[in-house]
C-alpha cells in the first residue's frame, strides 16, 4: 500500500527531529495520537495536535502517560494506527502497558525521546540510557524492536518504518531517538506518496466463529481480529491461548511467551538493520548507534588519517540485538568498541556476543551532550595497538 | 571555507532561535549546503540569555554543537560576554550596535557593527531587529549567500508579514554594503 | 418427567447468546454479586435490541475485571485500573461501537481514579458500570478507597480508619452525565439504568453495590449473601436526584439508590468537531472514527 498523499508532505523542509517524527507518523497513516507533555518530546505531540483535524486525525492529551498508553492500545484495536511520544519520566510509566501491548500484539509505535536520567535528571539535555529499559523495563520475558534514529531526516523515515514493523509484526515498536536529535534542525527531504510504502495490517480472512486472534500461523504473526463485524473476540493480558482465553499454567506460559519471543527472533534477519563502513579487513570497529554513531565518525576519519583500519558499525536497530554479526565480527577484529551516552548499557549486550575473541571497550558517559570526537578517537588509538 | 560555525545570542524575544532557523534554511534548502541548527534549551532561555547555534558546511555535519564559531551574532550585551571569547581565532563579530559595547579582540578578528534597533523601529516594528541583523549577516560574511537568505526570510516569517520582513533584511543588507565600501573596522 | 413439562425445559440458558458459554463456569463465588451484575447488562443489551457486534466490553483486574472474558462482545481485558484509558481510545477509534466499561472500585477509583475523573470530565461517550463490594476481593479482601470508615478489612484488622469515596458525587462532580446507585437485589432497576446509561450520550456511571459474602461479609460477620441481600432489602432508601452531599455509605448504614443525575452536555467528540468545525469551517469533515477514510 502507498502512503496517502493528503498526509504527506511532499518537499525539502528546514525541521527538529521531534517535528519530521511526527511527519513520519503521519506519512504512515497514524490517525491516532495520546500523549502527555514531557521534555524534549513535546513537539512531537504539538505539531500532531496543529496537523490533526484537517487529514481525520484525533490527538488527545491524556491525563498522564499511563493513560497514553492504553489509548492508543484502544485506538489500535479499533483498527486506528495510533502513537504515542514521551521522555524519561514518561517512558517508565508507559512500561506496564507496553507489556499489555505486547501480550496483547498490539501494532502501534511509541517514541522515547531520551534526555538524562535516572528520575528527573536532565530534562533538556540527551542521553542514551533508557536503551536497557527499552529491552527490560516492562516486567515478564519478551523481545522488542527498537530503532534509533540520528538525524531529522531519519526521524522521519523510522517513523514509517516503525509503523510498517509494527504491523507486520503485530507488535509495539518502540523508536529511541534523543533530545539532540529530537531539537536539532536540519534539511528533511519528505517523498512522494507514492514513493512511501506502508505495510497493510493484516485481518483474518475466516468468518466470525471460526478465526482466534491468536491463531498459530507459520509467521507466528497471528492476522487480527476486527472490532464491531461480529467476531466477538476476547484478548487478556493474562497467559492465553490461541482463543485469547486466559489459561494459568505453566505448558500456556510456555507457549505464548515463547511466541512472543520467536516472533523476533525468528526474523531477527528481516528486522535488524545495520549500517557498515569498511568493517571488511578492519582492526578495530566502532559500534553506536543514534546520534553517537554520527559523533564517532570525525574520530573514525582521524584515525583512518593515521593509518588504523577502522569500521563502523552504525545500528539504525537496537532491539532486537545483531548477535550473529557482532559474534562473527569477535573472530575476526582485534577489537570493538562501543560508544553511547550511558555508562555501557548496549555495551554489556555487545560484550556478551564477543565472548573474549575479541578486546571490547566502552566510550561512555553519564549523558548531558554528545561525546567529543577526541575521546573516541583516544579510545580508537588505545584499541588498535 | 568548508565548514563554518555561527553562534546567535541575544534575549529571549528578539527571534534569537528564528535567525538561527533562517541561516540554516537558507543554507541546506536554498543552496544545497549542509546546516545543523541547535539551541539551548532550558529555562535559561525564556526571557533571558538565549542562544542557537547554526553549522554551515559543504559536507555532512557530524558534530552537532558549535564548539569555536567563525561567526558570533550579538544582538544583546549579556550574551556579547557570555560568548565573546569562545571564539575561533578568526571570528567574525556581528552585533547590534546600540545594544551591544564592543571590546577589544584577537588580531584576526573583525567585526562589523548595526544599529538594527533603530533601523527596525524606523520601519514601524521593533520586532525586526533580528531580521535587519540577518540582511546585515548577508552583506558582511560569505556564509550563505545573500539571495538564499533573502528567500529564507520570505519563506519563515509569519504569513503577511512578508513584506516588512523583507524591507527589513534589505536595509540591513544595504547599511552593511555601505559600511564594507567604507573598508573593514578592524578593532 | 412428562412430554409437557419437557417442552417447557429450554435447550439454551437464557443468555447463552451474550456469554461465552465455553468460558462458563465462570469463578465468581456463590452468591457474589457480578452474576447479578452481568446478568442485568445481558438484559439490557438484549431489551435495548442493540446489534452486539457493535457493542465492546473493557474490564481491569480484579473479581470485575474478569467480565470481559464470559461476556460474548469483542472484549477486552487490560491491565489494572487502565480499563477506562484503553477504552477511550477505543471509543475515539470506533465512535460507532457502545463501549461499555465494567470495573470494580478498587480497580476503577483507587488505581483508576485518575483516568475515572479525568475521562468523566471530557465527557466521554461510554458506560461505566462500577461494582462496589467495598473490598479488593481478588487479592484476598484487603481495604479499598469504598470500605467504609471502621469496616474491617485483611489490611484493616482494627477497623478502616480512611473515609471512603463516595462514587455517585464524585462520578458527578467530575463531569458524568448520568449516574445511578442500585444494589445487586435490584436487579430490574438496576437493569432500567443500564438500559438509559447506554442510550445516553456521554459519560454515564452506574454503581451496583454488591455482595462480596467470600470476604468483606466474612471479615466484618455480616452473615452470609443471603444476609447481605436481605440487608439491601431493609436498609436501601430510593431517592431519585438526591442531594448527593448525602449518599455516603457508612458502615451498615443506610444506602440511597436510585438515579441521580441526568442531565445533557456534548460529549467529548462533539466538542472537538465543534472546535475543529470553528477554526477551519467548512474546510473541517466532522471525524467519525476510523482512519479517517470512511
Amino acid at each position: 500500500m502507498k502512503a496517502d498523499p493528503k498526509n504527506v508532505l511532499t518537499g525539502a523542509h528546514y525541521l527538529d527531529g521531534n517535528h519530521a517524527c511526527a511527519e513520519g507518523a503521519i506519512a504512515a497513516g497514524c490517525k491516532f495520537f495520546a500523549g502527555y507533555p514531557i521534555t524534549p518530546s513535546t513537539e512531537i505531540a504539538e505539531r500532531v495536535s496543529r496537523r490533526f483535524p484537517l487529514i481525520g486525525g484525533v490527538f488527545i492529551q491524556m491525563e498522564d502517560e499511563l493513560a497514553s498508553m492504553n489509548a492508543i492500545l484502544g485506538a489500535s484495536w479499533g483498527g486506528v494506527r495510533s502513537m504515542s511520544c514521551t521522555s524519561g519520566p514518561g517512558f517508565s510509566l508507559m512500561m506496564e502497558n507496553f507489556g499489555l501491548g505486547l501480550m496483547l500484539e498490539t501494532p502501534c509505535v511509541l517514541v522515547n525521546v531520551q534526555r538524562g536520567g535516572p528520575s528527573t535528571g536532565l530534562p533538556t539535555l540527551p542521553g542514551q540510557a533508557d536503551m536497557m529499559q527499552a529491552r527490560w523495563g516492562s516486567h515478564g520475558d519478551y523481545e522488542v524492536i527498537a530503532l534509533a534514529p540520528d538525524s531529522p531526516q531519519e526521524s522521519f523515515e523510522l517513523a514509517v518504518h516503525a509503523f510498517n514493523l509494527s504491523e507486520k509484526y503485530r507488535m509495539p515498536v518502540l523508536i529511541m531517538t534523543d533530545e539532540c536529535v529530537g531539537h536539532m534542525t536540519e534539511k528533511v527531504v519528505i517523498p512522494d506518496a507514492d514513493q512511501i510504502e506502508l505495510i497493510e495490517r493484516r485481518y483474518t480472512d475466516k468468518k466470525p466463529g471460526e478465526a482466534w486472534p491468536f491463531e498459530e500461523t507459520e509467521d507466528l504473526v497471528s492476522p487480527m481480529l476486527p472490532v464491531g463485524q461480529g467476531y466477538k473476540f476476547h484478548v487478556t493480558g493474562l497467559t492465553h491461548d490461541y482463543r485469547g482465553y486466559p489459561v494459568i499454567n505453566a505448558e500456556a506460559q510456555h507457549k505464548n511467551v515463547s511466541r512472543l519471543m520467536d516472533k523476533v527472533r525468528k526474523h531477527a534477519d528481516d528486522i535488524i538493520w545495520l549500517e557498515e563502513k569498511d568493517v571488511d579487513g578492519a582492526d578495530v570497529v566502532v559500534v553506536s548507534y543514534g546520534i553517537s554513531s554520527r559523533v564517532v565518525q570525525p574520530a573514525i576519519q582521524r584515525a583512518v588519517k593515521d593509518g588504523i583500519k577502522v569500521g563502523q558499525i552504525k545500528m539504525v536497530t537496537v532491539w532486537p540485538f545483531p548477535e550473529k554479526r557482532i559474534a562473527e565480527l569477535a573472530g575476526k577484529v582485534k577489537s570493538l568498541i562501543m560508544v553511547e551516552m550511558n555508562f555501557g548499557q548496549v555495551f554489556l549486550e555487545m560484550d556478551r556476543c564477543a565472548k573474549g575473541k575479541c578486546e571490547t571497550y566502552l566510550v561512555g558517559h553519564a549523558g548531558g551532550t554528545v561525546h567529543k570526537p577526541d575521546e573516541i578517537y583516544k579510545t580508537i588509538k588505545e584499541a588498535a595497538k | 571555507m568548508a565548514t563554518t560555525e555561527i553562534r546567535i545570542t541575544g534575549f529571549g524575544g528578539q527571534g534569537v532561535i528564528l535567525c538561527g532557523y533562517i541561516i540554516g534554511k537558507a543554507a541546506s534548502i536554498f543552496n544545497g549546503q549542509h546546516a545543523t541548527l541547535t539551541q539551548s534549551f532550558g529555562p535559561e532561555a525564556r526571557g533571558s540569555a538565549c542562544s542557537s547555534q547554526v553549522v554551515v558546511s559543504d559536507t555532512r555535519v557530524l558534530y552537532p554543537y558549535v564548539t569555536a564559531p567563525q561567526v558570533l551574532l550579538a544582538m544583546s550585551h549579556d550574551g556579547y560576554m557570555t560568548h565573546k571569547d569562545k571564539v575561533a581565532k578568526d571570528c567574525i563579530y556581528v552585533y547590534e550596535k546600540d545594544l551591544v559595547r564592543l571590546e577589544k579582540h584577537g588580531p584576526k578578528t573583525s567585526a562589523f557593527g548595526v544599529p538594527a534597533t533603530r533601523i527596525a523601529e524606523d520601519l514601524g516594528r521593533k520586532i525586526v531587529l533580528n531580521i535587519v541583523m540577518l540582511g546585515f549577516f548577508a552583506a558582511v560574511t560569505d556564509v550563505v549567500p545573500h539571495e538564499a537568505l533573502r528567500k529564507a526570510v520570505e519563506t519563515s516569517v509569519p504569513s503577511g508579514t512578508e513584506e516588512l520582513n523583507l524591507k527589513a533584511f534589505d536595509k540591513g543588507y544595504e547599511y552593511g554594503i555601505e559600511l564594507k565600501e567604507k573598508a573593514e573596522v578592524k578593532v | 418427567m412428562s412430554a409437557k413439562v419437557e417442552e417447557q425445559v429450554r435447550e439454551e440458558h437464557p443468555l447463552e447468546k451474550i456469554l461465552r458459554m465455553d468460558r462458563i463456569p465462570h469463578i465468581w463465588c456463590p452468591t457474589c454479586g457480578l452474576g447479578t451484575t452481568v446478568t442485568a447488562l445481558s438484559s439490557a443489551l438484549e431489551q435495548l435490541q442493540l446489534d452486539t457486534n457493535k457493542v465492546a466490553v473493557v474490564s481491569g483486574i480484579g473479581c470485575t475485571g474478569r467480565v470481559a472474558g464470559y461476556m460474548k462482545l469483542d472484549s477486552f481485558h487490560t491491565t489494572h485500573g487502565r480499563a477506562v484509558p484503553f477504552a477511550v481510545g477505543l471509543h475515539i477509534a470506533r465512535p460507532d461501537l457502545k463501549t461499555i466499561v465494567f470495573s470494580g472500585d478498587g480497580d476503577l477509583i483507587s488505581i483508576g481514579g485518575n483516568h475515572f475523573i479525568h475521562t468523566a470530565r471530557r465527557n466521554v461517550d461510554m458506560t461505566i458500570i462500577c461494582v462496589n463490594n467495598f473490598i479488593y476481593a481478588m487479592t484476598g479482601g484487603q481495604v479499598a478507597p469504598t470500605t467504609p470508615l471502621t469496616a474491617k478489612a485483611a489490611t484493616t484488622p482494627y477497623g478502616n480508619a480512611e473515609h471512603p469515596f463516595n462514587l455517585p458525587l464524585l462520578a458527578a462532580s467530575s463531569g458524568a452525565v448520568y449516574v445511578a446507585r442500585w444494589t445487586a437485589l435490584h436487579v430490574r432497576r438496576l437493569t432500567v439504568a443500564i438500559k438509559e446509561a447506554i442510550q445516553k450520550p456521554g459519560f454515564s456511571f452506574v454503581e451496583v453495590i454488591a455482595p462480596c459474602s467470600t470476604l468483606y461479609a466474612r471479615i466484618n460477620k455480616l452473615g452470609t449473601g443471603l444476609d447481605l441481600m436481605k440487608f439491601y432489602h431493609d436498609n436501601s432508601v430510593i431517592r431519585h436526584g438526591a442531594d448527593l452531599n448525602d449518599v455516603d455509605i457508612d458502615f451498615q448504614s443506610k444506602i440511597v439508590v436510585g438515579k441521580f443525575v441526568d442531565i445533557e452536555k456534548p460529549t467529548y467528540i462533539d466538542c472537538l468537531n465543534a472546535g475543529n468545525k470553528r477554526a477551519f469551517g467548512d474546510k473541517y469533515k466532522p471525524y467519525g472514527g476510523g482512519n479517517g477514510d470512511n
